[in-house]
């Protein structure tokens, strides 16, 4: 009985965490609930909804190449990291929700790969990723200069800045944003010396290569304090602000693979793949129930029950649904069966060898555990590699699988013998042993 | 098992044909493999080929091939190209097609292509080794003289057949209709490896059972029992999956079509090769051991 009521608590569990956002019943409105724990002090908070791929809800997919050859082998890894954290930097400037951003190592060499779902503007999302943010001080060479190939280098740079803030101009009413930059001791000094060398004369402030601002120097400057004007808005002088603090990238990065895919795309994908995956569950349904009777519609429960399950796991595990992942789950719906299959054929076999049917379901339980088992671990085995073997959607495919076949072990097995034993009634476990030996 | 020889025919039947356009033809290999970019543009009005060339050609774009799906789909592929490269190419069809959407845009470079080859080769060959060394294991309390990874060696025989078998078929389908092979066939590759296993291990777990038993049989007469009295269930699992797959394959939506495929084509011939295939191949094995004995 005890068991029956843990197998209910499952189930209403499952229903919970699988029930739509907002349940109306005779009027009146029930909310799914968000998970939010904190358990020994770390925090588990889950919204419930299922987490999408790139190639359900639309996104870009990008694999960055670092060129790691200028810099020493032991110092390598950390400017990757660092390079990683200003690409975060500059992501979170494009307002992209749930990007995620990895490094890996191929060999010799180092990557970055950059998931962003749902942005809409791909241009601009690798313009801000792929920037250098160098910021650069020159002088004009001729007196008036229409290029960048007009100013010459003075050795200050984007390295030398210790800070970069938004400040706001004391000189006119209202004060308009400006960037405020303080200098290292080192860019001071050069500061000094420019300002120095050039009263009278244009310094121009480059940022990649744009002229930002070229003012006038009236006097030495040897505070290292600087202060650029000249943009309008506050946002400007913000994003700005972040990308001179965040720094040129440590190293320089090319784009190696790259996957857009539309939200249409997506949309059309989820849709077609329910309808399919409703109608394959609907026939499996059916088939158990035809081949195997009152036992097959206890199957049908333990099936109904490990769907929910499954799917309660990737809401929690989170696991990101793919394509494929989904594929692999309506195809894990036809494999979640396949226990209860052999485990049903044992038992008709024991019947047809003369046991009675309370001892046979017991015996088909036991001795076609040796088949479950090793099929299942080879299954396992190929997800496992599938898993190193594959990244991205992949890799989902991989890990739906994994879940719905130790899923299906539990619901096919510890449910599905549960239920049959609420049916036909419990062997006392001393006549079951007589059993296995005669 | 008397009629062995005719169930290795078939298999030949089967694979021969396959083999044959693997070998004249080799396998059409996407993007992920090959690198390249693809390009998949839905426009309002058709788009005409002979301008589409030109304004690829205008931006130094080689388009390798094109198809066009209903609805005004278009799918180009080209060398790898960047995202500036796209963007002047999109803004310049929007010229000569109106309601110009992309829809999906790919780009891989050629080492990318070449580790997943490497990989996928590996990925295969490591799950074949993991499962001969699984069943050995598993199946290491059977009696003597028979050695149980020979057990763990036939399966894997089996399963490379399916992998020949789907490989083969999709070596034609990919002549005959353009099919081309992703990672996402690797994915199902490795998926009808784990599943082809699935089936022989309920055969040999049976034999596994009945060796001991049955003392006074040969050994061929045991896994000639043991294949019949498991007959149904195999059929029955594999029919299970089947129908899913079936499902999917009807519904589903165009871009898993024929990875759906891949794997349907695999479930079965992984059913066909754990009863005919594996089984004889144990008895032929064993048997020839044991005489030596």
């Amino acid at each position: 009985m005890r068991n029956q009521i843990i197998i209910i608590g499952l189930l209403l569990f499952c229903l919970l965490i699988n029930m739509p956002p907002v349940l109306t019943i005779a009027g009146h409105n029930f909310y799914r609930p968000n998970i939010n724990l904190n358990f020994l002090g770390i925090p588990f908070t889950r919204d419930l909804n299922f987490r999408l791929g790139l190639d359900l809800q639309g996104g870009t997919h990008l694999v960055y190449l670092a060129d790691t050859s200028k810099i020493d082998d032991a110092n390598k890894a950390q400017a990757v990291t660092s390079t990683k954290n200003n690409i975060e930097k500059r992501i979170n400037l494009l307002g992209v929700s749930e990007a995620l951003i990895q490094t890996s190592q191929v060999g010799n060499e180092y990557r970055l790969i950059v998931e962003l779902p749902g942005v809409k503007d791909v241009n601009q999302a690798l313009q801000t990723i792929g920037q250098t943010a160098q910021l650069d001080f020159k002088i004009p060479k001729v007196a008036t200069p229409s290029s960048v190939a007009d100013f010459e280098s003075t050795g200050l740079s984007g390295q030398d800045l210790a800070l970069a803030q938004v400040q706001f101009d004391q000189n006119k009413v209202g004060g308009a944003p400006v960037i405020g930059l303080e200098f290292s001791s080192v860019g001071a000094k050069k500061f000094a010396q420019i300002t120095k060398d050039n009263i009278g004369k244009p310094v121009a402030i480059f940022l990649d290569d744009r002229l930002l601002t070229a003012p006038v120097v009236e006097n030495e400057i040897t505070d290292g304090k600087a202060i650029i004007t000249g943009k309008s808005t506050l946002e400007e002088v913000k994003n700005l602000v972040v990308q001179l603090n965040a720094g040129a990238l440590p190293v320089s990065i090319k784009v190696i693979e790259q996957r857009s895919i539309g939200a249409t795309l997506g949309n059309e994908s989820i849709v077609k793949s329910l309808f399919a995956g409703l109608v394959g569950f609907v026939v499996v349904l059916i088939f158990m129930w035809v081949n195997y009777g009152v036992k097959g519609l206890l199957a049908d429960i333990a099936l109904i029950i490990y769907v929910l399950l499954s799917l309660s796991l990737i809401k929690l595990i989170p696991i990101t649904l793919t394509l494929a992942g989904i594929a692999g789950f309506i195809l894990s719906v036809g494999m979640a069966v396949d226990a209860n299959i052999l485990i049903f054929e044992r038992i008709k076999e024991e019947l047809r060898w003369g046991r009675p049917m309370r001892a046979a379901v017991e015996l088909g339980f036991l001795r076609a555990w040796t088949s479950v088992r090793d099929s299942n671990a080879s299954s396992l085995i190929t997800a496992m590699i599938l898993f190193w073997f594959g990244s991205g959607s992949v890799r989902g495919f991989a890990l739906t699988l994994t879940v719905g076949i130790l899923v299906s072990l539990f619901t096919s097995i510890t449910i599905t013998r549960n239920l049959v034993r609420a049916v036909y009634g419990r062997t006392p476990s001393i006549r079951l042993r007589e059993g296995v030996r005669g | 098992m008397k009629l062995k020889w005719l169930y290795f025919a078939i298999s030949l039947i089967i694979v021969l044909p396959g083999l044959y356009f693997l070998i004249r033809y080799g396998l059409k290999l996407s993007i992920d493999f090959t690198g390249g970019a693809l390009l998949e543009i839905r426009s309002q009005s058709k788009l005409d080929d002979q301008k589409v060339n030109s304004i690829a050609a205008g931006q130094n774009i080689e388009i390798v091939s094109r198809a066009s799906l209903e609805n005004n789909t278009y799918i180009f592929r080209t060398k790898p190209i960047t995202q500036e490269q796209n963007e002047k190419f999109k803004t310049e069809l929007k010229n000569i097609g109106e309601g110009i959407t992309e829809k999906r845009f790919e780009s891989v470079g050629p080492v990318i292509g070449a580790e997943l080859t490497q990989k996928a080769f590996m990925a295969v060959l490591v799950a074949s080794v993991f499962i001969v060394c699984y069943i050995a294991w598993s199946f290491r309390s059977i009696p003597k003289p028979y050695a149980s990874w020979k057990f763990g060696m036939s399966a894997v025989i089996a399963l490379l057949h399916d992998v020949l078998v789907v490989v083969g078929l999709f070596a034609m389908f990919g002549h005959l209709y353009g099919v081309e092979i992703d990672s996402l066939f690797i994915t199902a590759l490795l998926t009808i490896i784990g599943f082809s296993v699935h089936d022989t291990i309920v055969v040999f777990d049976r034999v596994r059972e009945n060796l001991p038993k049955m003392t006074k049989n040969t050994f061929e007469e045991v896994v000639d029992f043991s294949l019949t009295e498991t007959m149904v269930r195999s059929l029955n699992t594999s029919l299970t999956v089947t129908l899913t797959l079936t499902a999917l394959l009807l519904f589903g939506g165009e871009s898993i079509h024929w990875f759906v495929m891949a794997l349907l084509i695999g479930i079965i011939s992984g059913t066909y090769s754990s009863i005919f295939n594996a089984s004889p191949i144990l008895v032929l094995w064993e048997t020839k051991t044991s005489r030596r004995n």
